[in-house]
């Protein structure tokens, strides 16, 4: 089974190497220094400290169909997006310490009225994927990250829609919780993890930590020249 | 409980109002203490670059924000439903800090119309009072804009304000906003230079007739000294505004505009980390004695004081006062009482704008307030409203303040939330897109009203402040007809494409969507104790040597920004407070 291009483990191999594994067997140390500057450098792999290795799976599964990698620009993959959402896991907004998190707990509350659950981030993520799996499993005989594309898309539709009951939780809480955190890390300076190499902001034409405008003002209509820089002083 | 030596006067709460009352009341030589429950922040090194360029940190996470998880509001839709806590930010922020929401405001600074200020008798003048539905309990605020005028300049004057006048002296001025009130002088600095957006906003709206104007910003356009001597430099339109502090000295906040000079003051002392959690009153509950708060450790202490400004944003003020039990609590049952009463808030309405690929919208060019156009044809009451059927108004903004991706990043009607056809969607109407927003009034009501939650409490144990609210038939009717106009300018702007958000009949108040922290009410002030909690010096009707600051006075919200208004009326109570209450303490206006 774990030879099967379709087996959980291989897929995400494929998905690892792609994002975080550089090819410095093909290619020599310098032919890889000049691939730098054509295209993004290759990260080193990173190491979940929050998510366990089928939660891991399952958020790369995940993000990598909310933003997919194509010739418009980069993925949630490459933008390591799934090592934000696991750094985000391990500070104060992940520990739900900006939420407001004493009961009691009314779910059923009109959503107007705001999220109602009695899980902060970290809990809403293990919880829910846990029940996600589940589903799958009972569904398709197989976890969320060992689907097709197409059938990931299918559950992840379903999940924003909620017509997927999930154990403890409405899937739409989840969902909406994911694409939030998915599309923070595409777009967040670099710093935190994602947007690597400031690939989204190119994409878009936004040029980040730049905040400085004046001579731009009074030149209405004119594009802006000048590429994105991070915090840290990356130049883009 | 610890007791600390008297003081003269203790203001409750550091932010704008709190820092006028400040700076004004120490020439007096009076000793005063300021308790801001927040830490301090300055310019530098809290709000500098880069890391201030930080939209998660700031924009996402509200790292200058009041952190909900210690204390936050309830909220429910009608009365007789059980209200739930706000447990994440949407609809509104608060501040948090020294400088309070005045650090990370917008600086979108307006004058009420003087309609607004007498609203109760004006409509009824105007249409009959049986244009307003009975349950609709709009006042008057007991002074006139008039008598308001040079407070409401004196603001302007220290923030530095910059724009256009439309009516000086009751001249209309070209280019200015014609439908205001008039003014004595023009703007202390000119406008800021339009942004791309607003520029085509301004062309379209002026092609149909209508008069747009440079919106009145407290983001400098140039350099500028106020009264005190503070001194702002330029805007340089950086796209970090709304829920950032200023690196560049350019928008008008408390430590822009008073604090350097505040603070050395000998007979001014600042407590930060120091929560209050009531204003004690003497055995006849007629006199306040000081307050009680819990400091950086967590012990409570007594801070004995002669006169007590509670200052600490509306909601807030209104829990204190709850908690402190001055003024009756207001009933929606019986429209009796007036601590909690006439609450209400804004709505808003939103266009998203897109054009093709050949304009370039630079969308990151932006400030909170400067830069942007604004039509205010169709706000408070500069039409007639007899055909129309609903009291109030709105303005309409055409620009924007930034193109922050996470928040701020918009994407043609139909696209879907995400996948392949999202990022595309993304990627070509980034740099081409601007908006067109409605910015409404919205009126008070019998059972719109705020008072202390009996289940959720805050992270001291006090009950939180609960919130009954949701829209009224009016607003709906206001939203649809300014929308309208708004829609006939996009229209005019020739975009391919329009997106557009409007709160229709049946929508509930959605928490989760930022509209405005404009909320007001709750401590109103007015000319009858009977049907407002302060006199029109904001002094409270019960104890005299409490005043109140903020849009808490409010008897119901205004098409408009609130904090033009806000630092008019503290300016309008301070007066009186140095050069009447203090020589004669006591009630300044009779019962
Ligand atoms: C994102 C944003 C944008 C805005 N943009 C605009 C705009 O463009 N134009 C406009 O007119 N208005 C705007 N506002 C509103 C404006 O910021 C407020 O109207 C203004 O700051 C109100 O002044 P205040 O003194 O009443 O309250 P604040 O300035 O908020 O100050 C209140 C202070 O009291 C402190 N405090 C609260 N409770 C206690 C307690 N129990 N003990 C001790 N201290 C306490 C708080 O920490 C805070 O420092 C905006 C607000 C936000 C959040």
């Amino acid at each position: 089974m774990s030879n099967k291009p379709s087996s959980p483990s291989r897929r995400v191999f494929l998905r690892q190497s792609m994002a975080a594994v550089p090819a410095v067997g093909l290619l020599g140390t310098s032919a890889l220094a000049q691939t730098q500057s054509a295209a993004p450098a290759a990260q080193a792999a990173y190491t979940p400290r929050y998510f366990t290795a089928p939660e891991w799976e399952f958020l790369q599964a995940a993000v990598d169909r909310l933003i997919p990698a194509d010739e418009h620009g980069p993925g949630a993959l490459e933008a390591g997006v799934p090592e934000f959402i696991d750094r985000e896991m391990e500070g104060a907004y992940g520990h739900g310490g900006f939420w407001y998190m004493q009961g009691p707990f009314a779910p059923d509350t009109h959503p107007t009225l705001g999220y109602q659950l009695r899980f902060n981030p970290r809990e809403l993520y293990r919880t829910a994927i846990a029940a996600i799996d589940d589903w799958c499993q009972k569904q398709h005989q197989s976890t969320f990250a060992a689907l097709s594309p197409e059938e990931r898309d299918g559950v992840l539709h379903a999940l924003e829609k909620g017509d997927i009951t999930l154990d403890q939780l409405p899937a739409t809480s989840f969902f909406a919780q994911l694409l939030t955190n998915t599309k923070e890390g595409y777009f967040a300076d670099p710093m935190y993890g994602g947007n690597k190499h400031m690939a989204a902001w190119k994409m878009i034409g936004f040029p980040g930590a730049r905040a400085d405008f004046a001579d731009w003002v009074e030149q209405p209509g004119k594009v802006y020249p000048l590429g994105p820089v991070s915090i840290e002083g990356d130049k883009a | 409980m610890i007791r600390m030596k008297p003081v003269d006067v203790v203001i409750v709460g550091f932010g704008w109002t709190g820092a006028i009352m400040g700076i004004e009341l120490a020439d007096t030589g009076l000793n005063i203490l300021a308790l801001e429950r927040g830490a301090y922040r300055d310019t530098s090194p809290d709000f500098s670059y880069p890391h201030n360029a930080d939209e998660l940190a700031y924009g996402i996470r509200g790292k200058l924000f009041q952190p909900l998880s210690r204390e936050t509001v309830t909220i429910r839709h009608a009365v007789g439903d059980t209200a739930v806590p706000y447990r994440q930010y949407g609809s509104f922020l608060f501040g948090n800090n020294v400088g309070g929401a005045g650090i990370h405001w917008n600086g979108q600074h307006y004058r009420p119309s003087p309609e607004d200020l007498e609203l109760h008798s004006h409509i009824s003048k105007r249409y009959g009072a049986k244009f307003m539905p009975d349950d609709m309990q709009i006042q008057d605020y007991g002074l006139t804009y008039d008598e308001l005028e040079p407070f409401l300049e004196q603001f302007e004057v220290l923030c530095g304000t910059s724009g256009r006048a439309g009516n000086i002296n009751g001249e209309i001025k070209e280019g200015g906003n014609p439908f205001e009130g008039p003014r004595k002088r023009d703007y202390p600095t000119p406008p800021v230079a339009d942004t791309y957006g607003a520029r085509l906003f301004a062309d379209a709206a002026r092609a149909l007739g209508m008069h747009p104007f440079p919106q009145p910003s407290d983001n400098a356009s140039q350099p500028y000294t106020n009264p005190h001597g503070v001194r702002l430099g330029p805007c340089n339109l950086c796209g970090y505004c709304e829920r950032f502090g200023c690196f560049m000295y350019s928008k008008a906040s408390p430590q822009t505009t008073i604090l350097p000079v505040l603070m050395r003051k000998p007979n001014f002392a600042l407590r930060t980390h120091s929560h209050v959690t009531r204003i004690n009153l003497d055995s006849t509950g007629k006199r306040a004695t000081g307050v009680t708060y819990i400091d950086a450790q967590g012990r409570q202490v007594e801070q004995p004081a002669d006169l007590v400004i509670v200052s600490a944003f509306q909601m807030h003020n209104v829990r204190l006062m709850l908690l402190s039990g001055i003024g009756t609590p207001y009933d929606p049952n019986t429209g009796k009482g007036v601590i909690g009463k006439n609450y209400a808030y804004q709505m808003m309405s939103s266009l998203g704008v897109f054009f093709d690929q050949d304009v370039a919208i630079n969308p990151f060019i932006g400030a909170g307030s400067g830069g942007v156009q604004i039509v205010d044809d169709f706000n408070s009451d500069h039409f007639d409203h007899a055909a129309h059927g609903f009291v109030g108004g709105a303005y309409i903004y055409g620009g924007q303040t930034g193109g922050r991706p996470i928040q701020q990043l918009i994407v043609p009607p139909g696209t879907p939330g995400w996948g392949a056809a999202w990022k595309k969607a993304a990627k070509e109407s980034y740099l081409h897109a601007t908006t067109v927003a409605t910015h409404g009034s919205v009126m008070s009501y019998r059972d719109r009203y705020l008072d202390l939650d009996p289940t959720y409490k805050d992270v001291f144990g006090q009950p939180l402040l609960r919130i009954t609210f949701d829209w009224h038939d009016n607003e709906y009717k206001m939203s649809q007809f300014v929308t309208s106009r708004a829609q006939d300018i996009v229209r005019q702007m020739k975009p391919k494409a329009t997106s557009l958000t409007l709160r229709k009949p049946g929508d509930h108040y959605d928490v989760r969507q930022y509209q405005t922290t404009h909320t007001t009410g709750g401590v109103i002030q007015g000319s009858s104790p009977e049907t407002s909690a302060l006199n029109r010096y904001q002094q409270s009707w019960d104890v005299h040597n409490v005043f109140v600051t903020g849009a808490s006075a409010f008897p119901q919200n205004l098409g408009y920004n609130p904090t033009g208004l806000i630092g008019g009326l503290t300016y309008n109570s301070v007066k009186a407070i140095r050069e009447n209450y203090l020589k004669n303490p006591g009630p300044l206006v009779q019962a």
